[in-house]
């Protein structure tokens, strides 16, 4: 029984020109599958730099990977047929970051929610399909009369991420992947909207892929976690676990340095190295050991995953900022260590604390997370 | 009062749009202690960044300062003229900006900006005492010295936005105004930032006045916090008592509709819509969302007044408490 | 609760009657701060009025050579007098303005169409194709266009007739918007509108027409405008130079026999005074109307009030 959608030992380069053996490693051998039960709200936290837009758009479909394949139902997603592809689109939908960007200026709100329709064949005659559009606005808590027909520069932010969301219920798909949907919205509106993506998996049973830096929302709605660093898994399982008990030193930092709206908690006693010297905000830059050169980057990519064990990066991401730092971490790539049944990190640290998996085991955790806090 | 070393009084600000003006900041009121960081929050038009902008007399058309006071020591900055407010910014109140980080020269080394302002200022320095100037600076921000021959792009955000902060002390100002300084940076980088900023206002002896819209960010950086809505001050009150127990309805929704790390559980948005910056409500502006709305409330447009000692709320839930006699100071 | 819909002021489009009032009243508005546009379209109206009223003047007939006696100056009976042809200038003028105008358009509008079309598709399906038109197109721009359209035309024998120009002036005139609007198109793909459209299931063709070509509109018209403009003096460089038809009345042919017969010297104004006055007030039209939409279409240069 394949996975509604997987990543497997998805890595993704930019860069890598004719003359250039430095590319950006946006991605690294990732893995991960999204099952359609039981239906999970899974985080992906990272900060600018970690691969989590990368991540979104390779699991569309919208970029390509450079190494590792994206399943469909076991299927890569480059050889959909044609009417896969349409079920495809009719299980994953995205909810974007932007919500002005996602509208074309041209028309009205209306137009976002009447294209899937008319694509999809979700509803024939007029009268079906106003009664379609109006129960997914209300579903998502908007009156059809105060949006409907309206462009969408005379609605707020939060109403048009509303809207989005609506298009993305309409369709009914078992899977939303929804790309920082409230960081470009007022507070006070977030925690509706983020409301109706937590009723969308429980009362209509969709599985959610929640990307976004912010912690603090990531641990309210989502049953398990993945904290992405530089293109690498940092740390992952149940969020509950990941969150009171970070274990990975990267983790332990983010915790640390969320600002809590409580003048009686204050930041942290997690230091951040100062010696060392400053490491802009971004993706890793690695030399491929193939030199690229006429080859397509692909190609020199592939080469270099084969040598480093399925990865392209030679040592921890961490490494340069992290109070623990040994010689080792320089030296290879940690692997995940599985210090819970659900619950794993990628450090050095705990190479005595708990089987070494490999890349595809993530799985495994991940799916024992969020079962434990159903239990609860 | 006379510890106060900036202090707002009725400020306003419209802007002139073909439809009517926008009143951005409609009747603002404050004081600003030395040693003090005064925090205002605020969602998207509430007029919070217009009054940084304003403070420094940076608005421009179709915006227009429309009346109010700003004294800074001692001086009405909305009176004098373009020149002596010229010499004011930057030597007694500094601007860090939202994009502070992308207005940097990206071909001018950081060593040149930093002196560009002390040198506007008339500072005649030698080569080798602004070298050291801006040595002095950077470690002040807890940026190595070979940061100074670096170009902006060669540098990450929370790098170049503490060179913005260099360059915002250099002249020792007795005001910093920080507007959103952090919005673009990740949040480790934020922290970094904000104890930097800390750590400088402390030792200069400054006042930091933090614009922005993370409440999570004012409880852990400012004393005392102002809320802003619809361009006017709804509540001022000491961070931590802020929190304990918000008095202005809106406060308590906000702070409630906050997600926290403690525990998972429900979080409320506030239900409505943000007041349209053309046509503000009658009466309370916050009357169409409130729950406890009262008749009073869409006709009668509630003042700022003292109902706790430093506590500052304009809400006719209060009115009762009003202290005795007038209260012509404002927070 | 009903204030909410008070507080937003939106407007409500009854009826169709008080939404056609919006529109024309949102459009005078904006014609009023945008003087360019209307001195541009006034003077455009003006030329068409003339043409309108002339028709009704004179005879058109008199246009050809010999209908009277030649060289005289203006008079009640020959408001624009005659040519050294006999030919009635008035009836000249009337019959040639909409010819060189039909030229410009004809040939812009053949231009900016071929030229959206292929920047569509170099734009949209990258590729070999877009390195083709690309290339095409490069080189092309560089070349002077005259010269191509001298040589093109002196390979025609008796001149170029009028759809002849129109053809050889297009041939040319969907470099440049070829080049502008695959610009545009390319910065517009990236957004994110296009890809909610194309996870809605929406196909490449489809996008491009009904997502991607709305937003171009202001960009097309602009550079009709500036094609027209074009076309109309590649058209006018043509005839002047002699390679036009030379039974043709258009207002370079004109100017063609005024250089021919030395009408400067000899002082015969009446002959190359209108034709001048045409042509000029012809493109400070054209340009000022492509002045007024390229403020309509860049936001960032619109006037405050």
């Amino acid at each position: 029984m394949s996975s509604l959608l997987e990543a497997r030992g998805v890595s993704k380069i930019f860069g890598g020109g004719l003359f250039d053996k430095r590319v950006t490693v946006a991605l690294d051998a990732f893995s991960f599958a999204i099952e359609s039960t039981p239906p999970r709200v899974t985080a992906i936290v990272g900060e600018s730099g970690s691969g989590k837009t990368t991540l979104a758009r390779l699991l569309l479909g919208l970029i390509t990977p450079t190494t590792g394949e994206v399943l469909y139902n076991g299927t890569n997603l480059r050889k959909l047929a044609r009417d896969d592809r349409r079920s495809f689109l009719r299980d994953v939908q995205m909810i974007f970051q932007d919500p002005y960007e996602v509208y074309n200026p041209f028309y009205k709100v209306d137009h976002v929610l009447e294209t899937p329709i008319t694509e999809f064949k979700l509803a024939s005659g007029q009268q079906a399909r106003r009664a379609l559009i109006h129960e997914s606005l209300r579903a998502v808590g908007l009156r059809p009369d105060e949006t409907l027909g309206r462009y969408p520069h005379q609605l707020s932010g939060g109403q048009r991420q509303r809207i989005m969301v609506a298009r993305a219920v309409l369709l009914r798909p078992r899977l939303i992947i929804a790309d920082e949907p409230v960081s470009m919205v007022d507070a006070s509106l977030r925690a509706t909207i983020l409301d109706s993506l937590r009723q969308l998996n429980r009362d209509y049973g969709m599985s959610i892929v929640y990307i976004t830096h912010d912690l603090t929302t990531a641990y309210q709605i989502s049953d398990n976690i993945i904290v992405l660093y530089r293109g690498s898994v940092a740390e992952a399982g149940d969020v509950d676990l990941v969150v009171r008990q970070p274990k990975h030193p990267y983790t332990q930092l983010l915790i640390q340095s969320v600002p809590e709206p409580d003048p009686a908690h204050p930041w942290g006693a997690v230091e951040i190295r100062t010696d060392v010297g400053e490491v802009a905000n971004g993706a890793t830059q690695v030399e491929l050991n193939v030199p690229v050169g006429l080859l397509p980057a692909g190609a020199g990519a592939s080469a270099t995953a084969k040598a480093h064990g399925g990865h392209l990066l030679s040592g921890c991401p961490f490494a340069d900022r992290c109070p623990h730092v040994m010689a080792m971490c320089r030296d290879s790539v940690p692997p995940l260590y599985q210090l819970d049944p659900a619950r794993a990190a990628a450090c050095f640290l705990y190479r005595d604390s708990g089987p070494a998996l490999a890349v595809e085991q993530l799985n495994e955790v991940m799916s024992a997370a969020g079962s434990s806090a159903r239990s609860t | 009062m006379a510890t106060d070393v900036l202090r707002v009084e009725d400020l306003r600000v419209w802007y002139h749009t073909p439809r009517g003006p926008v009143k951005a900041v409609d009747g603002v009121s404050f004081g600003l202690l030395s040693n003090e960081r005064l925090g205002l929050v605020g969602e998207s038009g509430s007029g919070k960044s217009t009054i940084a902008l304003a403070l420094m007399r940076l608005i421009r058309p179709p915006g227009r300062i429309e009346g109010g006071r700003v004294q800074l020591d001692g001086v009405n900055l909305l009176e004098i003229a373009d020149e002596p407010m010229r010499r004011l910014r930057l030597a007694a109140i500094a601007l860090v900006a939202q994009g502070a980080m992308n207005s940097l020269n990206p071909v001018v080394r950081v060593r040149e900006q930093i002196i560009d302002g002390m040198r506007d200022h008339d500072e005649k320095l030698t080569k080798q005492a602004a070298a050291a100037r801006v040595a002095s600076l950077l470690d002040q921000v807890g940026l190595k010295p070979e940061v100074a021959d670096r170009f902006p792009h060669e540098l990450s955000g929370g790098m170049k936005q503490r060179v913005c902060i260099a360059i915002a002390i250099a002249l020792r100002p007795k005001v910093i105004l920080a507007d959103e300084p952090t919005s673009a940076l990740d949040v480790v980088v934020q922290r970094q930032v904000m104890e930097t900023l800390k750590r400088v206002q402390e030792q200069l002896g400054a006042s930091v006045v933090l614009v922005g819209h993370d409440m999570g960010l004012m409880a852990q950086f400012v004393h005392r916090l102002g809320v802003m809505y619809a361009g006017r001050l709804v509540e001022v009150s000491p961070v931590g008592e802020i929190f304990v127990e918000p008095l202005h309805p809106y406060t308590r929704l906000l702070i409630g509709s906050l997600p926290s790390l403690e525990e998972k559980g429900k979080f409320q948005g506030i239900p409505g819509l943000p007041p349209s910056v053309l046509e503000r409500p009658s009466g309370c502006s916050f009357h169409p969302r409130c729950p406890h709305a009262m008749p009073r409330c869409s006709v009668e447009d509630p003042q700022l007044q003292q109902v706790r000692p430093n506590r500052w709320v304009a809400c006719h839930l209060y009115d009762e408490s009003e202290s005795n006699g007038k209260v012509v100071v404002s927070p | 609760m009903a204030t909410l819909a008070q507080e937003q002021a939106l407007p409500t489009y009854e009826t169709r009657a008080s939404r056609l009032g919006v529109v024309a009243t949102g459009t005078f508005r904006y014609l009023r701060r945008n003087p360019e546009l209307i001195v541009g379209l006034c003077l455009l109206a003006a030329l068409m009025a003339f043409v309108a009223f002339g028709h009704a003047l004179v005879d058109l007939d008199k246009a050809r050579p010999l209908s009277t006696r030649p060289l005289l100056p203006p008079s009640p009976v020959l408001p624009f007098g005659s040519d050294k042809q006999g030919r009635n200038l008035l009836a000249v003028m009337v019959v040639g303005t909409p010819q060189t105008l039909e030229i410009g358009v004809l040939a812009g509008l053949i231009g900016v169409s071929v030229g959206t079309v292929l920047a569509l598709v170099s734009a949209f399906y990258r590729g070999a194709a877009d390195a083709i038109i690309r290339g095409v197109v490069d080189v092309g721009l560089t070349i002077p266009g005259l010269m191509v359209l001298i040589t093109l035309a002196m390979n025609v024998k008796g001149g170029l007739t009028i759809p002849q120009m129109i053809l050889v002036v297009a041939a040319l005139a969907w470099l440049f918007p070829a080049r502008v609007i695959r610009a545009q198109v390319l910065s517009s793909r990236e957004k994110a509108y296009i890809d909610v459209a194309r996870l809605s299931g929406m196909p490449t063709p489809a996008i491009i027409v009904k997502e991607v070509l709305p937003n171009l509109m202001p960009f097309i018209v602009a550079s009709l405008v500036g094609s027209v403009s074009a076309a109309v003096l590649a058209s006018v460089g043509l005839e002047v130079l002699g390679l036009g038809s030379f039974d043709s009345l258009t207002i370079g042919m004109t100017l063609y026999w005024v250089i021919y017969y030395a009408a400067i010297i000899n002082s015969w104004w009446w002959w190359w005074l209108p034709p001048i006055v045409i042509i000029i007030m012809l493109f400070t039209g054209l340009f000022l109307i492509a002045v007024g939409l390229d403020e309509f279409a860049n936001p960032r240069l619109r006037r405050r009030t």
